[in-house]
Order: C-alpha cells, then structure tokens, then sequence
C-alpha cells in the first residue's frame, strides 16, 4: 500500500482538467438548456394565465350579451306571438264575416233561385192551366175563355161594393185616363161590353186605354190612380204557388229536422 | 497479484512513471468528455429532449439538488468541483462490471490526490466567499487553543476520505480476485454487483462529504454575512 507521489500529481491535475472540461461540455450547456427550457415555460404558463384571463372576460361578455340578446329574443317573440295572435283573430273575424257574406250571398241566390224557378213554374202552370182552361170551357160551353173572362170582369164591376164604389170614383176623378190590361187583345165587342159597365159606375165621358200584357196570362186588370180592379187566373194561380210552395218546403224542413 | 494499479507501471523515466492508475484514468476522462460533448451537441430547450439529454439534465439536476439540500445556496458554483468528483469517482467505479478491469480509485494515489483535491477545495471556496483572514479566522473559533484541533481535524478527515475510498474499492477487488481463484463461476458475479453498488455509494460518500465541507467553511462566512447584513438594518 504504497503512494506514487507522481500519481498523486498526475490524478491532481487530470482531475482539475476533468472539472474545467466537464464545466465547459457538460454542466454549462445543460443547465444553460435547463434555465432556457424554465423560462420558456414560464413564459407558456404566463402567457396561457393571460389567454386564460382574456378568455374568462370575453367568455363574461359573451355570457353577458347571450343573457341580453335571449332578453331580447324574449320579448321580440312575446311581442311577435302577441302581434301573430291578433293577427290571427283579426284574419278569423274577417274570415268569419267574409264566410257570413257568403253564406248571406249563397243564401239570397238560393232564394232568388228559388223564386226564378217558382215563378218559371208559375208562368208555367199559368199558361198549362189557362191552356187547359180555354179547351176545357171551349169544348164544354162552346164559348172562348177571353169572352167567360170578360163576362166575370163585367159581373165583378156590377157586383163592386159602395165602398169600393166610392174609392173607385176618387180614384178616377183624381187621375185622367182608365187603363185596362189584358193578357189577350179585346175584341171591339167585349171592349163595349166594359165601357158600358164601367160607364154604369163612373158615368160616360171616360177614356180608356186598351192595353195588351202577355204575362198575365189570362184576365183583365182595371187601373186608375191609386185603385186596381182586377180578375185573372193569377189569383187562382198565386194560391196554388202558395200551396206548392209551401208544399215545396217540406221536404226541405224534414231535412233541417 | 497487484494490490493497486499503480504497480502495473508502462513507462518510467526516472520520477515520471506511467502506470494503468493514469492511464485508465485518462481513458474515463476521454470517455466522459465525449459523451458529454456529444450529448450536448444537439441540446434541445423544447418540451421534447432526446433520452440521452433527458438522462443527462437528470444526473445534473440530481446532483445540484444534492448540493443545495447540503446547504449551498448558490449550486451552480460549486457543481464543477463537486459533480465532477462524484461523476469520475462512479466512472471508474462503473466499469468493475468489465473484466480485467481495475478501478483507478483501488489506488491510494488516486483517492489521495482526490481527497488533497477536495482538501485544497473546501479553503478554496471558503477564501473566495468570504476572504483571506476571515477564513483563517475560522480556525481560532470558537477559541484560540481549538487550532491545533480544527488542523488536525483537516488533516485526518482528507485521510479519512482516501482511505475510505481506497478501502472499499480495493477491498471489493481484493474478494473478486480471491474469490475467483476459488470458485471461478457465478459467486464472482454477485460480488461484481455487490462492487457496483459499494462503487456508486462511495461516490456519494465521497461527493457528499466534500459537499459537507466546503458547505462548513461557505457556511460560515454566510453567517457573518447575515449578521452584518442584520446589524446594518
């Protein structure tokens, strides 16, 4: 166990070489890399604090207008539902009175159908009933229905009550000229035959208008202001289109029901 | 059979004489010299580091944490001495693992010129931190008659060390050899291991203990300067 003095010295110095060597490619470079590798992280981190930070006040403000902006949406759509709804009602109740329009409209063409057709049926039953009539009194009696019409319309005249008399003779004396209509053209007898029983009534000196109305279908009708005298198959016709028409609502009630 | 490495001798002229001590010293030297140099090449301060950076930055921070946990406050100062101390004592403790190899720290050359290293150290840093007169100061306390008792302590501690060293290291070669001659297969191996670790824990001792020392005579002129520093507040 002996010591090499020369060793000694040698080992000293290799020593000492090996700690400026080792300073110089080992601990200088990596704590140098250490300290940088620390800082960069620090600067990370304090950079991430601050994007953090940034973050949490924009999330904030963005929170914040969310929170307003559903506010407002809020009240936008309250008020759009409230608008919608009347709206709505508005656009009901014009429908509601356009559809009663309509309804009334529907209605009043249904009636006015109604009466063309029951008139047209009328008009109709008028002239097949005065069609038969006529055959039947021409045949039975041998004599024209102008001729039974104008003889009823004489009796009628001779039969008038003084109280029609009376209003009759207002009338006349109030106006100027007699209008008589007739469904067919009088002839110039039974003309005289009805200004001679006129002329019982009012007196001679009265001028008289002979007139021709096909829709009458069958009668004689005397007018002056404010009186109407009058005999037609029309009254007999007029009741029977009440009977039919009531005849005709019927089936239209027991429907309803 | 060669107690020390110092008697394997390959050149000698007179006093200067080249013997496998110096020699595989000089070859650790190299060694860790080029490694270094070569993992620090391409030193990295991104978060992805090479393995061998990482085990590096790993050895080094181990070794400045030691030390500050010793008690020296400022690492960076003292891990040249200190790091390279218990890097080149575990070096050639290391490669007992290789056969025929005889670690440069089984001589008593070596630890002593280790420890007069760490002997001529410790006044070193203690005069560079806190002057001439006031580390001589630290001798004469905590009176004067402790002199001759804080020299003697000197003396025997930095003996102390290379013989500690020596010991355990040429002991553990000692088994080796002795234990071969015996039984060549297996036990040698076990004792290889049990070296490795006695090798890597007398590098610690080492390295800690020169620490401890150098930290005592810093320590002391941190003191004062703490006092001073208290006293002018």
């Amino acid at each position: 166990m002996q010591i090499n003095w020369f060793t000694v010295v040698a080992q000293i110095l290799n020593f000492l070489i090996l700690v400026w060597l080792m300073k110089k490619y080992l601990y200088k470079p990596i704590l140098q890399a250490i300290d940088e590798r620390e800082k960069k992280i620090a600067a990370e981190l304090a950079d991430a604090k601050s994007k953090v930070a940034k973050a949490k006040i924009e999330q904030d403000e963005f929170q914040k207008k969310n929170d307003a902006f559903d506010q407002h949406k809020k009240k936008m759509m309250d008020g759009v539902t409230g608008d919608a709804e009347k709206e709505r009602q508005k656009l009901l109740d014009a429908a509601k009175t356009e559809a009663a329009a309509v309804k009334h409209k529907l209605e009043e063409a249904s009636k006015e159908l109604q009466e063309s057709l029951n008139e047209q049926f009328l008009q109709k039953t008028q002239e097949e009933v005065l069609s038969i009539t006529k055959k039947a009194l021409s045949e039975l009696a041998s004599t024209n229905l102008e001729e039974q019409t104008v003889h009823v319309f004489i009796r009628n005249i001779k039969a008038i009550s003084a109280k029609d008399k009376k209003q009759f003779t207002d009338a006349f004396h109030a106006g100027s000229a007699l209008s008589i209509k007739s469904a067919f053209e009088l002839p110039e007898k039974e003309q005289k035959s009805i200004k001679t029983a006129i002329a019982e009534v009012l007196g001679p000196d009265i001028k008289y208008a002979f007139e021709t109305d096909p829709k009458m279908v069958s009668g004689i009708e005397l007018v002056t202001k404010g009186y109407k005298l009058s005999w037609s198959f029309a009254a007999y016709i007029s009741s029977l289109e009440k009977s039919m028409a009531s005849s005709a609502k019927e089936p239209l009630k027991a429907v309803k029901k | 059979m060669n107690l020390t490495p110092d008697q394997t001798v390959f050149w000698s002229r007179g006093f200067i004489t080249i013997n496998l001590t110096i020699v595989t010293s000089w070859g650790i030297m190299l060694f860790m010299v080029i490694g270094a140099k070569l993992v620090t090449r391409k030193l990295k301060t991104t978060h992805k580091i090479s393995r061998w950076q990482c085990m590096l930055e790993m050895i080094v921070t181990g070794i400045k944490d030691q030390i500050q946990e010793v008690g020296l406050e400022n690492p960076g100062e003292y891990i040249g001495f200190i790091g390279t101390l218990f890097l080149f004592i575990a070096m050639c403790n290391f490669w007992i693992i290789l056969p025929w190899y005889e670690p440069p720290t089984g001589s008593l050359s070596t630890t002593a010129a280790l420890a007069i290293a760490v002997f001529l150290a410790v006044p070193f840093f203690g005069i560079q931190k806190s002057g001439f007169l006031a580390y001589l100061k630290t001798y004469v306390k905590p009176t004067f008659i402790m002199l001759p008792f804080n020299i003697i302590s000197e003396l025997s501690r930095t003996l102390a060390l290379a013989i500690r060293l020596f010991g355990n290291i040429m002991s553990g070669g000692m088994i080796i050899a002795i234990l071969l001659s015996i039984s060549p297969l297996f036990i040698p191996i076990v004792m290889k291991a049990l070296g490795l670790l006695t090798g890597m824990v007398q590098a610690y001792i080492f390295s800690i203990l020169a620490t401890v020392y150098i930290a005592a005579a810093v320590q002391e002129s941190i003191k004062k300067k703490k006092l001073i520093h208290q006293k002018t507040n």
